[in-house]
């Protein structure tokens, strides 16, 4: 069974119609990659997935219940979707750290408030903040764990905003272009943690234009244009031998850059 | 004789520094409910705000104090404020309110339209409640931000508290400029101008350390 499924997913801004009929499903431990041009509707998705935005139409399902349902959206209270955001984290395209907090601190306060909230002991807020060292550890950042957004590279940042989005254990870790606001030469970094995240069988959706990266690391690859599932399949399939010219355009426009 | 100008200048001083504080009081928080007002979802609410915030913001300031001073009377044969000197500074505090908190307004919605809604969105994404959000992400950004800006206005507020005297609030420059009158002596009015520089250089202060302690981030 599919830890997550998608159905039917669709979302208009104003007129234009962004995501149309997208469905997918993935299963527990694997490794989605999105692609698709600029403008697909890719991050809508991802949005979507997150509850920052509302689709218009579709129903979610994880674990194979029903969690979410366009059609009820008046009946979802902000607390109720507080809790549907449990299952998802978002890593963004331009980390969004909290300015003002340290490394540390970004990875340690959502779940210090959430335990905060439940009257938690001493011993367990230790135990949140001992946590998060081990992610920030994890991610390569021992170092630098009291440093402010503001005194790391954008590689770093994105590193413990990936801590940051670990330390609430969600059920299926969203990408949005993690490397796109990166120097080159900063990405690798980032992608080497992202690949040990698979290889721990961490499941994933990952938006991204390293397209060989996602030719390694997923399982599954879906091609979007203008908001339409196009092409689907293994990344041997799709990325290797795409059958649909719009794919193979793309690709071509990618392998000349 | 300097025994009744500082005596003068003193109750003067007293009446600046009321008008100031009270003010601050007042138009601090008065500013942020006008400023959700003009950011208000409910259109018609937000174009009001804004078209008051620019008629407040667009005439001078002697000309409030005026019209909300002598208007009730001669428009509408009104005398809400009284002849009492208590009265004339609840006039002059009036004015004074709305226009600052006219300003702040301005001020804070520059602020939180500044931030960027992705540092509310990651909140968002981790779970946390809005109240959270505001307080553990926003509100110290915003500080911040706009620190600079209010302190700028404050210290104009130092200075603009001498307008009061045109609806006969006995503040600091009235009491220094009937010595030239009545005296012929000009040294109160330097004195007056030592107090302004000497608040409004404790005020730089002030806000210069407050600065300094949101060094640590950048926003
Ligand atoms: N908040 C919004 N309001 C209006 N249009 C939007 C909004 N967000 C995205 N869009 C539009 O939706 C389309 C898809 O955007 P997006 O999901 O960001 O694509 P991608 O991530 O694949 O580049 C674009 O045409 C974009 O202009
Ligand atoms: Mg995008």
């Amino acid at each position: 069974m599919a830890l997550l499924e998608v159905k039917n997913l669709n979302k208009t801004f104003g007129k234009t119609a962004v995501l149309k009929n997208v469905s997918f499903s993935l299963p527990n431990g694997r490794c989605l990659a999105v692609i698709g041009s600029s403008g697909s509707g890719k991050t809508t998705l991802l949005r979507c997935l997150n509850f920052l935005e509302t689709p218009d139409e579709g129903t979610v399902y994880v674990n194979g219940k029903l969690l979410y349902d366009a059609a009820r959206q008046k009946a979802y209270s902000e607390n109720k979707v507080r809790a549907m955001r449990t299952h998802f984290g978002l890593v963004f395209q331009n980390f969004n750290l909290f300015r003002q907090y340290t490394a540390l601190q970004n990875v340690t306060l959502a779940p210090l408030l959430a335990a905060k909230g439940d009257k938690a002991s001493k011993e367990e807020l230790e135990a949140i903040r001992e946590k998060g060292r081990a992610l920030l550890k994890r991610v390569g950042l021992e170092n630098k764990m009291g440093n402010y957004p503001h005194q790391l590279s954008g590689g770093q940042q994105q590193r413990v905003a990936i801590a940051r989005a670990l330390a609430l254990e969600p059920a299926i870790l969203c990408f949005d272009e993690p490397t796109s606001a990166l120097d080159p030469e900063l990405t690798g970094e980032v992608l080497k943690v992202i690949r040990s995240l698979r290889d721990q069988e961490t499941t994933m959706i990952i938006v991204t234009h390293e397209i060989r990266f996602a030719r390694d690391i997923a399982d599954y690859v879906i091609f979007m244009d203008e908001g339409v599932i196009v092409e689907e399949g293994p990344p041997e399939q799709v990325i290797d031998a795409p059958s649909n010219p719009r794919t193979v355009r793309f690709l071509e426009r990618y392998a000349e850059t | 004789m300097v025994e009744n100008v500082i005596k003068a200048l003193q109750g003067g001083f007293l009446v600046s520094l009321e008008l100031f504080g009270l003010t601050l009081l007042g138009a601090l928080p008065l500013g942020l409910v006008i400023s959700f007002g003009s950011m208000s979802r409910i259109k018609p609410l937000a174009w009001l705000t804004r078209g008051f915030v620019w008629i407040v913001r667009g005439s001078p300031l002697m000309l409030q104090l005026l019209v909300i001073f002598y208007g009730p009377g001669l428009l509408f044969g009104w005398n809400v404020w009284g002849g009492s000197d208590s009265g004339r500074m609840i006039a002059a505090l009036t004015a004074f309110i709305l226009n600052y908190a006219c300003y702040f307004s301005e001020i804070y919605r520059g602020g939180i339209e500044g931030i960027p809604q992705g540092q509310r969105e990651a909140g968002q994404v981790l779970g946390m409640t809005r109240p959270q959000i505001f307080f553990r992400v926003t509100l110290l950004q915003l500080v911040k931000r706009i620190l600079p800006p209010i302190s700028n206005e404050v210290i104009t507020l130092v200075k603009d508290t001498s307008l009061a005297r045109v609806i006969l609030v006995y503040e600091l420059m009235w009491e220094g400029q009937r010595f030239i009158k009545s005296a012929g002596i000009i040294w109160p009015l330097f004195f007056t101008g030592v107090f302004y520089l000497v608040f409004t250089g404790l005020l730089t202060i002030l806000f210069r350390r407050l600065e300094k302690r949101l060094d640590y981030f950048t926003v």
